[in-house]
């Protein structure tokens, strides 16, 4: 984007862990129930209650760390992080400062084709605020404590990321390895994984960072992404002018693409960190460390390597494959159940992945599932179901809520004609386009497509087109 | 019918299961003195439902099914929550809170058959030497009602001082049980940091309160406190040991005792009626049997600037969630967010209180926290570890409560003088060990009294050494 400005990010990811209750209570965690309805007596913060641990985010940590291959702290503290805002009940967060559970480690990216190792700083456990809901009623704002108390992993990154891109890369790759973890369902339209930016430019060559900005609680990939080039762009225009860069935390707006300034840092918070005297320092042994190590379920790097050989899939598919454990599982499972898993590769990769992004969908949330995709792969190998036969079933079956084989009943598409029926329906083409034939002996070869599509056309798409081509040149040739 | 005030616990009980008298007849006993003595100011609020709750009683003792405090009228700090009844901490910011549900101190009594009177008076949010802090106003001491009752614990200590209740329920922190003991010539016992459960105490300092007892004499302390303690897994600080049988302990012929004297303690008392005191004291635990040992306290001299530094520190974050936003006081037509918490917080909070968050809040202030915090942390493990270090020579220690008698109401204006009331109670809590005071004669019918201190989890092994000085005195039954 520029020449002479190096831009300099680093990323704060919230992970919410998928336990079933959370950090410090019994409440569940459950997204999108009834206001307050999920907040107990202790994530309300009323007098005298008092933080239990739940040892399940201890594992969790442990394992992210163990998966970057970082240090995990023989002793895990946490701190109250001391702040007044309506949707923090306490008046503090219990978070972590010294002692962090998950300490340095690195994670790796590909940018280009290039691989690039970004490194990790800590990652720490803490607990989530409610939420400040101020449309809900005039004048008013309302809280909802649903929210509060749900176990986040923070994932601190190094200052090494240099581009909007790569940023996305590392957001992804953590995401991946997360959901592979089975640890948070990284579902960031609900906030399962958040994400702050700091962003600061300087001349290349130059070893000093300059002034950072932070940008709040970006929640998806492609926000991420037109945020740090905005705030990038923004901070080379001041500086170009003669400006320097304030020291600030900035809001994105997704709906104006723009950043702005919230707090500067005259007015930022001091947290007055303290050991939070209701928690005993938690001990984590060596054992204890091994012992999830070794339970670690296969990660997508093993993975992309493991489906190459498995099933004989490009290292492209692979990755691809691989972006997400749903998405690897999905495919996994079909793979096995067809004789030619490459199939499965094209298809899931193709037309599934397009009808999903259509409908802004994860593949968690398919309408089509593996078993369906099995039923339809299985029938196009066994010839029974042409290609485009399959494709036109993938769409309806998106919006319909019958079975395939239904479908496929329904729109004929069961009646693949054999090669008796289709040389019969070929013979009454060519009779009924005398024309075209003449033309085409004649010498206009183009006119073989129009033949074949005059075949589909006549059969509603059930007929296999290898075969068609194969019965048409054969007869075009008598 | 006989004399029911002069009835220790234990005899009440069997005076209960043989029938001699009812627990509504004593319920009601109890209830009259209340009323009789209600210038002492000992109770913020009564409990509706004491005689519905003695009647119960009657009726299980008549079945033979009584728990082993059946029908035993008894008094609560209003720091323990009990559910769908007044908690207000003596408090305008709790004023009117009703507590939606129940601490594990108000639960164990309950379940071991205790008919709760009502919620005695303390200092605000147990910050106070005198009981002055309180806004339901002052307790006066029942021996002298121009004289404080001592505090936090006041009304407990009262109430228990004046006949108004079998035994009563309180909190220390610095020395909020032992101090008002002392000055109202009863006994009065904070067990080790951890047996007792904080569920549902309300918080001041949470790594120093821990909940105890107010009694007669050591046995009934023993019994009473038997029924409070245990293991809470909604605790985190929780002991996870059984507790031994206290009443059997202090009556025990088979306790050993060394009781160590800090020389240098003891040598720099100031006021020459407490030093006599002690050492009349020591002459009678001599007369029974007890071995005495000078032993030397290092770095104790220092417990008063660091209670004074980690205790403000950890209420500062306690007391945060009184925001006027979900529950307490909440001022009148907020103009904004800023003004709601303003607000809310100057005129529900006293100004002990505040002059605490503010000591609290600059204590943990970037710049600040290494100097004052995380010092004053260092100096309290140096204070254990002396403690350690003499309790491998001496199984108890003993000390004055108290540096001098129950003061004037209002005499004592200046802060620190007030802060200095804990000089001998604070160590204890600092290094979390139990200790107990009991009376030990009387400066111009004024009580004074001396305190033991035990080590980790020898609750019972103090009982017993303050039974033995019990059978060989009888100030606690002047």
């Amino acid at each position: 984007m520029n020449n002479t400005w190096e831009s300099v990010i680093g990323l704060e990811v919230h992970v919410q862990l998928s336990t079933e209750s959370k950090i410090f209570s019994n409440a569940p965690t459950k997204f999108g129930q009834t206001q307050n309805s999920q907040a107990s007596l202790v994530d309300l913060g009323l007098p005298g209650v008092l933080p239990v641990l739940n040892e399940k985010t201890i594992e969790m940590a442990i394992k992210f760390g163990c998966a970057i291959n970082a240090n995990i702290s023989s002793k895990a503290i946490f701190a109250r992080k001391n702040y007044f805002y309506p949707d923090l009940p306490k008046g503090y967060q219990i978070s972590q400062l010294d002692d962090p559970i998950v300490g340095k480690g690195k994670i790796s990216i590909e940018i280009d084709n290039k691989e690039k190792f970004i490194g990790i700083t800590r990652a720490h456990l803490e607990e989530d605020a409610g939420k400040s809901l101020h449309d809900k009623y005039e004048n008013l704002s309302a809280i909802d404590l649903n929210r509060a108390g749900t176990p986040l992993l923070e994932i601190v990154s190094e200052p090494d990321l240099r581009s909007a891109k790569e940023a996305v890369a590392y957001l992804k790759k953590i995401h991946s390895i997360i959901t592979f973890l089975e640890i948070s369902d990284g579902n960031m339209s609900q906030g399962s994984m958040r994400c702050d930016a700091n962003v600061s430019i300087r001349k290349y060559g130059d070893k000093e960072f300059g002034n950072r900005t932070e940008l709040k609680n970006i929640n998806s990939f492609r926000f991420i992404e037109k945020a740090i080039d905005y705030e990038i762009a923004r901070q080379i225009e001041i500086v170009e002018n003669g400006g320097s860069i304030c020291q600030e935390t900035r809001l994105y707006d997704a709906n104006k693409n723009e950043t702005r300034s919230m707090r500067s840092k005259e007015h930022a918070n001091d947290y007055r960190y303290f050991p939070d005297p209701d928690l005993i320092p938690i001990i984590i042994s060596k054992e204890k460390i091994q012992e999830i190590e070794k339970s670690l379920p296969e990660l997508p790097e093993q993975k992309i390597v493991r489906f190459i050989k498995d099933y004989k899939i490009s290292e492209y598919e692979s990755k691809n494959l691989n972006a997400s454990r749903e998405l690897s599982n999905f495919f996994e499972k079909v793979a096995k159940k067809i004789s030619s898993p490459d199939l499965a590769a094209k298809w899931i990769l193709g037309d599934l992945m397009a009808i999903l992004n259509k409908n802004n969908s994860e593949i968690q949330d398919s309408k089509i599932s593996s078993d369906d995709m099995i039923n339809l792969l299985c029938k196009i190998e066994e010839g029974s179901l042409s290609g485009p036969g399959a494709k036109k079933i993938i769409e309806l079956c998106w919006s319909s809520s019958e079975s395939i084989d239904v479908l496929i009943k329904k729109e004929g598409l069961d009646e693949v004609k054999g090669e008796d029926e289709l040389l019969k329906i070929i013979t009454r083409i060519l009779e009924d386009n005398s024309k075209q034939l003449e033309q085409y002996l004649n010498g206009k070869d183009k006119l073989f497509g129009f033949f074949v599509g005059q075949v589909m056309k006549e059969t509603q798409g059930s007929a296999d087109p290898k075969l068609v081509n194969k019965l048409l040149s054969k007869k075009l040739k008598q | 019918m006989e004399d029911l005030s002069k009835l220790s616990l234990v005899e009440q009980i069997n005076g209960l299961k043989s029938k001699k008298f009812s627990s509504i007849e004593l319920t009601e006993f109890y209830l009259k003195r209340i009323d009789q003595e209600k210038v002492l100011n000992s109770f913020i609020s009564l409990n509706e439902n004491a005689l519905k709750e003695a009647k119960k009683s009657d009726e299980k003792i008549a079945k033979n099914k009584s728990s082993s405090l059946e029908g035993i009228p008894i008094a609560h700090k209003d720091i323990f929550c009990i559910k769908d009844q007044k908690t207000t901490c003596g408090s305008k910011m709790l004023e009117n809170f009703i507590s939606p549900y129940s601490s594990t101190v108000y639960e164990k009594l309950s379940s071991s058959g205790t008919v709760n009177l009502g919620k005695t008076n303390m200092d605000e949010f147990a910050m106070g030497s005198s009981n002055e802090t309180s806004f339901f106003g002052s307790v006066l001491n029942p021996i002298d009602p121009e004289r404080v009752p001592g505090g936090s614990s006041g009304g407990s200590a009262t109430a228990v001082a004046a006949n108004l209740c079998s035994f009563a329920t309180g909190t220390d922190t610095g020395g909020s049980i032992r101090q008002p003991a002392a000055f109202c010539g009863i006994t009065g016992i904070k067990p080790t940091y951890g047996r007792v459960s904080r569920w549902g105490m309300i918080a001041f300092a949470s790594s120093l309160d821990q909940g105890g007892i107010f009694a007669k004499n050591a046995l009934d302390a023993a019994l009473a406190l038997e029924n409070i303690a245990g293991f809470d897994e909604k605790d985190s600080t929780s002991i996870n040991k059984k507790v031994p049988p206290f009443f059997n302990q202090a009556k025990s012929k088979d306790e050993e005792h060394v009781v160590g004297i800090p020389k240098k303690i003891i040598e720099d008392i100031k006021d020459d009626n407490v030093k006599n005191n002690f050492f009349e004291s020591l002459d009678i635990l001599k007369k029974s049997g007890v071995k005495v040992k000078e032993i030397d306290l290092k770095n104790i001299q220092y417990s008063l600037p660091v209670y004074y530094v980690i205790a403000p520190a950890e209420c500062s974050a306690n007391l945060s969630r009184y925001d006027g936003v979900r529950f307490g006081h909440r001022c009148e037509n907020p103009k904004d967010l800023d003004d709601l918490y303003e607000r809310s917080r100057a005129e529900g909070f006293g100004e002990e209180v505040k002059k605490r968050i503010l000591i609290g809040t600059y204590c943990l202030s970037a710049g600040y926290y290494d100097a004052y915090y995380l010092k004053a942390q260092k100096i309290r493990n140096l204070i254990k570890q002396s403690f350690m270090d003499a309790f491998k020579e001496v199984s108890s220690i003993m000390m004055p409560t108290c540096a001098n008698v129950s003061f004037k109401l209002n005499s004592i204006q200046n802060p620190v003088e007030m802060y200095e009331q804990d000089i001998y109670t604070i160590p204890a809590n600092l290094a979390g060990l139990p200790a107990i005071s009991i009376p030990s004669g009387k400066i111009n019918k004024l009580p004074l009294g001396i305190q033991f201190i035990g080590n980790y989890l020898e609750e019972g092994n103090l009982l017993n050494l303050s039974n033995k000085f019990q059978q060989n005195s009888n100030f606690h039954n002047e």
